[in-house]
């Protein structure tokens, strides 16, 4: 060995020798402290909100919910007035008569959308079809959370025969055409649902009561895989067979130890599911499948937008731009969020 | 000059968390033919260092300093070219896990080939040849059998053997050995034991043996480092490590572990509190706030390694302690004076 | 600690013939009988530690499952206190009184519970906490036995060290008051320098509240320094049972010989002065356990008599069993 090379070069400093009395346990305390108490949920937030993207998408998705749930309260227009003369204005025009009145000294709120052929304003209009999109995203979310969780945690928990037939279940529900049931759905329950004493279903229209049940027959299967495989995973954890060796029930289990550690797959599949949902429900109002008119939905609007589609290309546009800015907003969110529950980005 | 010179080398990995000083500032050699441990716990630093060694380090870890040089050679800041051209060749690593080096889809044989055919200019008969023979150099029976079996129709020591054959396929001049054996059975850890220590004598190759188990260091390596919190607590000789420990770590791991010689069930002295948090090196001794006989020096300033015999290093306080007597403050011509007289001690006795 | 099999005392635990087989498919259409334990049969005193060894394959975990009933075993009968485990009621015994300690500190803890609701579990499943009050008590009482300070009963998991969680693991085991634990492979995920802790830790917990251990460990050095008894099991059978200074001493059966003698000695003279009894060749599947004697295809002394008859289980000295026909 060489001494040389490796003995290393005093210390520059001098030592008293009181330094070399023994340490007391609160001096060697001092050195071991704990750090922050964070949960996992605080943690993911503070990596959600360090991601840019996210946050500029929630704060859209913010904004929109607001515009549309607040505006029209206060809006001067109301989405179902028609008004002959003022008919296929361009954002910010006004028609004749309106002219007329502002010349006598009357405030007019401007047409910020313009108009559409039946001279409705079509700002609110379209601010109304936003809020059936997000209707529709709201309830297909509690639809496909709540069935979703617990088709996918009873399958992924029992195992076995009772996991088969379920998976089974839902590998058929996955292979039907949803668009299709949809028309099906809406031939056979049109008559029912216009007969229908309840007043909230003869306002929504056999079209989005179709969808509603379409959504629940469906759409919770991504969900309920996704589950499933995350409960596969935990099931094997040892903290579940602990409670399993004390005896403690399956439902006390699946409640207090696999869905809390669901929560981050539960929480992106939602986020992804909403646009898709808000997607199809557009879609088929296209179609004509969905809401029943005066109500507008902002696929039915673009619907009606197609045939004066040259000359007037902002009843396309508006519509159109909102149904991608939503769509946009959930799916990065969804990207985002999923970025910060990733466990393997944990240190 | 020993064949591996180590001096001051420093890695860090730069997370999102901060700068993890993985290895702050060790110093080794190794000579020819010599088995050399470095034992440590989780986060001590061992294994890091030996990645330094052969430059494998993930990303975001690199050396920030130091220097290590194999025959006379710099490795620190050279090209890729020059540590592939000593990486298998001439400096060979195994790991812990087999499964992950071994390619599932490929079989033993055409892995073996491979390597070979990889550093050595054999045609393909030539290389089939020679792994056939290092697969029986290494104890696997049925060597041709084997060759055509993938890794998953192996049993986890044989998977081990492939892993060293594959590593001595050039005769490198130094194995290092990450946990070897720690994911094997204690029965298989010897058979795999006493083939390094056969496969050593027979090649005369160097191993840098990396483990946390003291069982496996005792019955294998001539010098061993002891390694805590990414810096070298001691190094010496295997008897003056064992026998002689110069470090409360040393002392305390020789404590606390359970011999299974011993009858009398007397009460294991466990090392109190935790490992230390690599995020948050504290500024004295990384061990001090475990220590039951730090000083306030300690949690202070960081020890030197200080020579307490020939071979014997130590980065301790408790040396310099016993070695003057405190009547007055230290000046640094003092601590200097205090190792040059354990230098002067080792140079009388004489060393190679 | 006594080592001598105080008969007075009764048995917490006693299990006869337990066998455990598990059905697995090795192909299309096909399925082979996984037999993980083959016949064990042994009994555990009051306040005594049995230490249960073996490597990997030998179904010691699964004979610890068994006896908790994490797996209904195939064939066989376990006492626990006296009573045998089949009905609802022993099983509610057996749940409240028997507990278990895992090894892996990280998933033994579920990461989204805080440290004061894991250590209730036990509590909460059993109703054994009148009021909130109550449980909070029995909380920070747990957690002071292992040396942790209640304010950490708000933290998570994952903010602790191996050898912390190990430690909740352990106040989490004790809250439903038990007398029988299994300790499976209690500190082998640990650093040295903090198993000695918890080791100390489990035997001062056991001398305070009486109670009784199931130690199952692969490494020797640890068992044998905590158990009374040690069990050797080879491919689902018990090969050796003894006290552990007889089994240290006198290791009858040659599976016991090598193991004892392949372990690594921290001690450089006495380790190069050793001679290893080398085993040939790796340890058989378990879903293709060899004929009469499984140890047979790698026993120095095996013959034919081996690969027809299955040795039996049988006391050779007092308290010392075995099971090989070429003693």
């Amino acid at each position: 060995m060489q001494n040389n090379e490796v003995f290393k070069n005093p210390l520059s400093l001098q030592l008293d020798p009181k330094l070399f009395e023994p340490a007391t346990t609160q001096e060697k305390a001092q050195q071991v402290i704990m750090r922050d108490s964070v949960s996992f949920g605080r943690d993911a937030l503070r990596r959600l909100l360090k991601n840019k993207i996210a946050v500029i998408c929630m704060a859209v998705i913010l904004l929109i919910a607001l515009i549309a749930f607040l505006v029209p309260e206060f809006y001067p227009y109301s989405y179902t007035k028609q008004d002959v003369t003022a008919k296929n204005l361009l954002p910010f025009q006004y028609s004749q008569k309106e002219m007329a009145k502002i010349e006598k000294g009357e405030k007019l709120f401007p047409h910020i959308m313009g108009t559409d052929s039946l001279g409705r304003d079509y700002a609110i209009r379209v601010i109304y079809g936003t809020r059936i999109s997000l209707l529709v995203g709201i309830v297909a979310a509690v639809i496909v959370v709540v069935i979703g969780i617990i088709y996918g945690s009873i399958s992924g928990y029992f195992g076995g025969r009772v996991d088969m037939i379920m998976m089974r279940i839902v590998d058929i529900i996955y292979a039907l055409p949803d668009v299709l049931i949809v028309i099906l759905l809406y031939v056979v329950i049109k008559d029912v649902v216009s007969q229908s004493k309840n007043d909230l279903i003869v306002r929504l229209g056999a079209g989005m009561v179709s969808i509603f049940l379409v959504f629940g027959l469906l759409y919770w299967v991504s969900m309920a895989r996704q589950v499933r495989g995350q409960i596969l995973s935990i099931k094997e954890q040892e903290f579940v067979l602990y409670s399993q060796a004390i005896g403690a029930s399956p439902a006390r289990i699946i409640r207090k130890h696999m869905i809390p550690n669901c929560i981050s797959v539960i929480i992106i599949t939602a986020a992804m599911q909403i646009p898709s949902a808000i997607f199809t429900e557009s879609f088929l109002s296209f179609l004509g499948l969905g809401v029943s008119i005066p109500m507008p939905s902002l696929g039915s609007l673009a619907s009606e937008a197609r045939s004066g589609l040259v000359s007037f290309p902002h009843l396309l546009v508006f519509p159109a731009l909102s149904i991608f800015l939503i769509v946009l907003s959930f799916n990065l969110l969804g990207n985002g969020l999923r970025d910060a529950f990733d466990p393997k980005l944990r240190s | 000059m020993a064949m591996l010179e180590v001096k001051d080398l420093h890695t860090s990995f730069f997370t999102t968390s901060g700068e993890v000083r993985a290895v702050g500032g060790i110093s080794f050699n190794l000579d020819e033919g010599k088995v050399l441990g470095i034992v440590g716990e989780s986060g001590s630093g061992k294994s890091v260092s030996a990645y330094s060694v052969m430059q494998i380090l993930t990303h975001p870890g690199r050396i920030t300093s130091g220097s290590i040089r194999f025959r006379g050679q710099e490795l620190v800041g050279s090209s890729e070219e020059t540590m592939r051209s000593i990486r298998g060749n001439k400096i060979s690593i195994i790991f812990q896990d087999p499964m992950t080096c071994l390619n599932p889809t490929f079989t033993i044989g055409n892995q073996l080939i491979e390597a070979i055919r990889l550093h050595t200019n054999r045609n393909r008969r030539e290389a089939k040849e020679r792994a056939i023979e290092m697969l029986g150099l290494v104890g696997i029976n049925e060597p041709k059998k084997r060759m055509k079996q993938y890794a998953y129709e192996l049993s986890g020591g044989m998977r081990q053997r492939v892993m060293i054959a594959m590593a001595l396929v050039c005769e490198p001049d130094i194995l290092i050995a990450d946990e070897p054996t720690t994911a094997l059975d204690v029965t298989i850890q010897a058979q795999i034991l006493e083939l390094m220590s056969e496969l050593q004598k027979k090649l005369g190759m160097a191993i840098i043996m990396i483990t946390h188990d003291l069982g496996v260091i005792a019955g294998l390596c001539d010098e061993v480092i002891v390694m805590y919190g990414g810096k070298v607590a001691e190094r010496g000789t295997a008897e003056q490590i064992f026998y002689n420990p110069k470090h409360e770590y040393t002392k305390g791991l020789m404590r606390s572990i359970p011999n299974i010689d011993n009858d009398e069930k007397e009460r294991l002295v466990p090392i109190e509190g935790a490992p230390v948090d690599m995020l948050n090196l504290p500024k004295g001794c990384a061990f001090a706030p475990r220590c039951d006989k730090a000083m306030k020096v300690c949690l202070e300033q960081q020890p030197e390694e200080y020579w307490v015999a020939e071979d014997h290093l130590s980065a301790c306080w408790m040396n310099v302690k016993e070695a003057t007597v405190l009547d007055g403050p230290l000046t640094k011509e003092d601590i200097g004076k205090i190792g040059r007289d354990f230098q002067e001690k080792g140079e009388e006795k004489g060393h190679e | 600690m006594s080592e001598a099999n105080n008969s007075k005392l009764p048995n917490v635990l006693e299990v006869k013939d337990l066998k455990q087989y598990f059905s697995v498919t090795t192909g299309f259409l096909k399925s082979t009988l996984l037999k993980a334990v083959d016949g064990v049969s042994f009994s555990i005193q009051e306040g005594e530690t049995l230490g249960l060894v073996g490597e990997s394959g030998c179904g010691k975990t699964t004979v610890g499952r068994s006896i908790l009933r994490l797996y209904k075993p195939t064939s066989g009968e376990v006492y626990f206190k006296g009573i045998k485990i089949g009905d609802q009621a022993s099983l509610d015994l057996l749940h409240k009184k028997a507990q278990l300690v895992f090894q892996d500190p990280y998933s033994s803890l579920n990461p989204r519970m805080t440290v004061g609701d894991i250590v209730a579990e036990p509590i909460d499943v059993h109703h054994l906490a009148a009021n909130k009050k109550e449980r909070n008590e029995r909380i920070n009482e747990l957690l002071a036995m292992v040396g942790l300070s209640s304010e950490q009963a708000t933290r998570y998991a994952h903010e602790f060290s191996g050898g912390q969680r190990q430690r909740i693991g352990i106040a989490r085991a004790l809250a439903s008051k038990p007398e029988f634990i299994v300790c499976d492979e209690p500190v082998s995920a640990l650093d040295v320098s903090i198993q000695a802790q918890v080791i100390n830790m489990l035997e001062d917990l056991q001398h305070q509240l009486g109670l009784t251990y199931l130690f199952i460990a692969h490494d020797l050095s640890v068992v044998k320094h905590i158990s009374n008894r040690i069990a050797v099991m080879y491919l689902g059978r018990m090969v050796e049972l003894a006290s552990s200074t007889e089994l240290h001493h006198h290791p009858l059966h040659p599976y016991t010989i090598s193991l004892l003698s392949a372990v690594p000695i921290p001690d450089p003279k006495k380790a190069h002065a050793a001679k290893r009894i080398m085993l040939e060749g790796d340890v058989p599947s378990p879903l293709k356990v060899p004929s009469g004697c499984s140890f047979r295809t790698r026993c120095p002394r095996a013959t034919e008599l081996c690969a027809q008859v299955t040795p039996e289980f049988r006391e050779e000295a007092p308290g010392h069993f075995v099971a090989c026909h070429h003693l």
